[in-house]
């Protein structure tokens, strides 16, 4: 009675029903970076304090530590600057501030209201820089490892629970690593 | 008190459905006719309700009540009259409403239009379509009421995205759920004829106008959803495979090789238990549509809602629906025998083929919008698959079916030879071919694609015409003759001819299209494919909800003036998004399109777009063919006699 | 004529909305222009909801489009772009699947699909018309089963 040819229409619809119920808990719009395992991209860019100064990812080496892709027009970067300054405080990696395509003054004044958790804060003016960095919306944070290896980025605003369950191990983790 | 009357009519409504699935299909499983015939009555009933509902929340629209959350985000008081109705699909919790009231309307039909089909099997057709109405009302009522009131009321609404302010979306959404929704009742037929353990030609006859006429309507519908993006999007494209747009295509496709297996299996008795398959198929189709357009699990433009929560309701009746559906297929179908063989060289093996490469298109369309989501899903990526893929499968399955096409209407039921056919076949293949090199030499440039694409259409033509012709071989053509010929007959050829049409203007655009971006001073002009574009300014214009700029580009060939195009650039004042507006002039051989950019530099210059699309009315041409083909075949007079 | 045909294609409604950007460039020659053009068409605006980077107007589209342009002006070639695309962005960024592991059952399935439908479906119309041979009488059964069905009547047999 069961012969193959009858029950295969409802084994395949079994197995795209499995697929779609998969696909309910992925988020389709993002977009992983093919930059995570691979060594930052090299730039030279002006200190937000001190334009005259300017910021070089090499100058890093040796040391782990963040990329925090922000604006001061970017409402999720609002959302998660409470966490970054919380982060700031336990004093567990370098935090490096990367102000896209913004106004060194909309960006100093808007640090000035929210609190500045950065160690350094780099500006991108333009977004070409960011462009290397695969980066298509703000905020995203890029995790960097002594060797100046990518070694995750996150996409959209970090919450609290990111930061405790996922972000928090992996910075120990890398520090942990020669 | 309207929104809360609109809403009390959805619950009767859902409690007609509750009636109009359960008594009928207990009566006719235990034979009792008083319980068969409540099908009808609950049908009508429930239609009713929901004609009322529907009526409820449109009533909403136009008197500007804000307090009912939906029309907040989806109105606003400047919104002129026919876009505040238009305005009560635009969003997701309306449209589900719609389609509640389009199959509450199918419905509706089969009670009408079924005097002559035994009570029980109606009784069977009725519940199944009860049951996906029960579905649809409960969604509705669980997860996305349009009438939910928000406090307090705000004083003016969202109002409608601007590029839904348009005349496409009055009929586009109603047009494409005719369709999508009209599957349903050819579905319900199938099951019906499951339950009943009777697949017989009269089931098949039955079944036949219903699937014909949901066809015309998703036809059209998706006709005017590629005619309304194109002028709307404003490149000139036509169909951009988007998820959606697949969603749509992948039921056509399937429907089309249903339409064919049951002309089979009316015909010749067999194909039976594929013909049942493919009924199910075309509407599982349609409701992993609606689950695709509103889960969020697939990017779209067209997407309604991302909702996962709501994607699961719509998962859990898929399987109940589908899964439930293909069991009793399991089930019932080894039982289904079939009462005619075929030789290899027959018609009925060309229809087999026909029906393997629509289906084959379809599967392969199914393959390249989940894919992405298989790749995710494994956790191995994230890739697109867009146009270049599609195009690049569709077209090799297309151009031979296009070809089979016109050879299997010349062979014979059961068995026949090629050579009774071959001299035909040979003659009308030369003359397609050397029409074909022909046609593609008046195009500004000679490309193998434009001579394929136009010999095949012409193919088509000639061997359509032939075959219409062999009907009068042994009788006078008169006008009698003509007029005794059936509808069918003319539908079917006429249908036929309508891909051919759809072909040669696919073809064309697709190849010899010219667009260019340009910048204009007042009085510069541009030459393009023949016609020159004389950009002669732009002034300031104030709308009902917008302002911008209006521009003149005065077109001349040959010294002659062709059109007067304004194209214009507006900014809408309540979502402050700006919108350019293409002018358009519309020929029966090339539209001439142009769209402003941007000011450019002190003197009033403009950047401009121009395009000039050759051929492309052909492409809804060819459907409106279709459908008027189709529409012959559906309303044929041996369904309203015939028992 | 000409207006009744624009009617008849409901076309009246001249002024119709577009979302698209204009862009006004100087290429250098129009193999570079046509490049250029393909290139947008096939390359995805990641901020958006399934565009292309022709059709979208977003500020990461307009960056994108502005690099595709500069990197052809600079000289390099249709594939040269793409893989500086997809270094940055991921396969994500092309509408044309790469030729890949991971992509080949998406590529091969369609041929697949379609060689497994024929061979399935010619087999079992195959079998089907095996039984009717197995079932073929000769003519001499075949007169012997009309005489056994239709004793009385002898006139029956000559329409065998």
């Amino acid at each position: 009675m069961l012969k193959l040819k009858f029950i295969l229409p409802f084994i395949i619809f079994s197995l795209l029903v499995v697929l779609l119920f998969v696909g309910l808990s992925n988020d389709p719009r993002k977009v992983p970076s093919p930059l995570v395992g691979k060594p930052t991209p090299g730039f030279e860019l002006p200190q937000l304090k001190d334009p005259s100064k300017s910021f070089n990812p090499d100058m890093l080496k040796g040391k782990v530590w963040l990329l925090n892709i922000w604006a001061s027009w970017c409402s999720g970067c609002r959302v998660e600057h409470p966490i970054l300054n919380e982060l700031a405080k336990r004093k567990m990696l370098t935090m490096v501030g990367f102000n896209y395509k913004d106004t060194n003054d909309d960006a100093t004044k808007w640090l000035a209201q929210f609190g500045n958790p950065y160690d350094v804060v780099a500006t991108d003016q333009d977004g070409s820089v960011g462009f290397d960095y695969g980066v298509y919306g703000v905020p995203e944070t890029f995790f960097i490892d002594k060797k100046g290896i990518i070694r995750y980025k996150h996409i959209g605003p970090v919450s609290y629970k990111d930061l405790t369950e996922k972000l928090i191990p992996l910075i120990k983790q890398l520090k942990a690593e020669t | 008190m309207i929104p809360e009357f609109g809403q009390f009519a959805l619950v009767v409504g859902l409690v007609c459905a509750f009636l109009q699935t359960t008594v009928p299909l207990v009566g006719a499983y235990k034979n009792i006719p008083a319980w068969i015939s409540v099908a009808r009555p609950a049908a009508q009933a429930q239609f009713l309700s929901l004609a009322v509902s529907f009526a409820c929340l449109v009533y909403v629209f136009i008197q500007n009540d804000f307090s009912v959350l939906y029309a907040a985000q989806n109105s606003n008081t400047k919104l002129p009259l026919e876009f505040r109705i238009s305005a009560v699909w635009g969003a997701h919790e309306g449209s589900l409403l719609l389609w509640a009231l389009v199959l509450a309307l199918w419905t509706y039909a089969v009670t009408i239009f079924s005097k002559k089909i035994p009570d029980v099997m109606i009784a069977r057709v009725l519940a199944v379509m009860g049951f996906i109405s029960i579905g649809f009302m409960l969604f509705i009522l669980v997860t996305s009421n349009p009438f939910t009131r928000i406090f307090p009321a705000p004083l003016e609404g969202r109002d409608l995205n601007p590029l839904l302010q348009d005349f496409g979306l009055i009929i586009h959404p109603p047009m494409l759920y005719m369709g999508y929704v009209g599957l349903s009742v050819a579905f319900a037929f199938a099951i019906a004829a499951m339950l009943a353990g009777r697949l017989d030609a009269a089931w098949a006859r039955w079944s036949r106008p219903w699937t014909s006429i949901a066809w015309v309507f998703l036809t059209l519908g998706i006709a005017l959803g590629s005619w309304w993006a194109y002028y709307e999007l404003g490149w000139g494209g036509w169909w951009f495979w988007d998820p959606v747009e697949n969603a749509s295509f992948m039921p056509w496709l399937v429907a089309t090789a249903l339409m064919h297996s049951l002309a089979v299996t009316e015909k010749r008795g067999c194909f039976k238990a594929w013909t049942v398959l493919l009924a199910v198929f075309a509407f599982s189709l349609s409701l992993l549509g609606t689950f695709l357009v509103r889960s969020g699990v697939l990017t779209s433009v067209h997407s309604f809602a991302s909702d996962p929560e709501r994607g699961l309701f719509i998962l859990i009746f898929l399987i109940i629906v589908v899964g439930g559906s293909l069991i009793l297929y399991a089930w019932r179908a080894p039982a289904i025998k079939s009462t005619s063989k075929f030789k290899f060289f027959s018609k009925e093996n060309a229809l087999l083929m026909n029906n393997i490469l629509l289906i084959v298109a379809a599967a392969s369309i199914l393959l390249g919008t989940l894919y992405p989501l298989v790749i995710d899903a494994l956790g191995v990526g994230k890739i697109s698959v867009g146009p270049p893929y599609f195009n690049s499968v569709f077209v090799p399955i297309m151009v031979p079916l296009i070809v089979l096409m016109g050879v299997g209407v010349l062979i014979r039921w059961k068995e026949d030879n090629f050579q009774r056919i071959q001299k035909h076949v040979f003659k009308y293949v030369v003359i397609s071919l050397a029409l074909g090199v022909l046609s593609a030499w008046f195009m500004p440039h000679l490309t193998i694609g434009a001579v394929i694409g136009v010999t095949v259409a012409w193919w088509v033509v000639l061997s359509m015409s032939f075959n219409f012709m062999q009907r009068f071989k042994n009788r006078e053509l008169s006008i009698s003759a003509l007029q005794k010929t059936p509808r069918s007959y003319y539908g079917m050829h006429i249908a036929h001819i309508g891909i051919a049409v759809f072909t040669v203007g696919v073809t064309l655009t697709s190849i010899y299209s010219t667009e260019k971006d340009v910048m204009l001073t007042p009085g510069q002009s541009y030459s393009m494919a023949g016609y020159e574009f004389k950009f002669a300014g732009a002034k300031r214009i104030v709308g009902p909800n917008y302002q911008g700029e209006r521009g003149k580009v005065i077109v001349t060939q040959d010294d002659q003036v062709i059109a007067v195009m304004e194209p214009e650039k507006r900014i809408y004042t309540v979502q402050r998004s700006p919108m350019t507006e293409a002018a358009i002039d519309a020929g029966l051989t090339r539209d001439l399109f142009v769209a402003m950019g941007e000011p450019r530099g002190t003197e009033g210059g403009w950047a401009l777009r121009l395009y000039h699309k050759p051929y492309i009315r052909w492409i809804w041409l060819g459907c409106i063919i279709m459908g008027i083909g189709g529409l012959l075949a559906a309303t044929d007079k041996r369904y309203s006699k015939a028992k | 004529m000409r207006s009744f045909i624009t009617l008849l294609f409901l076309s009246l409604v001249q002024i119709n909305f577009v979302l698209a950007q204009v862009e006004f460039r100087t290429f250098k020659n129009t193999e570079q222009e046509r490049q250029y053009n393909v290139l947008i068409d096939e390359l995805r605006c990641l901020v958006c909801q399934n565009q292309n980077l022709k059709d979208s107007n977003s500020d990461l589209a307009k960056d994108m489009r502005n690099k595709v342009f500069s990197m052809l002006s600079d000289g390099k070639n249709k594939d040269d772009i793409v893989e500086h695309m997809v270094a940055r962005y991921g396969d994500f960024v092309l509408y044309k699947p790469p030729f890949k592991s991971i992509t080949l059952l998406l590529w091969i399935g369609p041929l697949l699909f379609f060689v497994i439908a024929f061979v399935s479906v010619v087999r079992i119309v195959k079998s089907r018309n095996q039984d009717e041979v197995t079932t073929k009488l000769s003519e001499a059964e075949h007169q012997r089963a009309e005489a056994l069905l239709n004793p009385s009547d002898k006139n029956k047999d000559k329409t065998a």
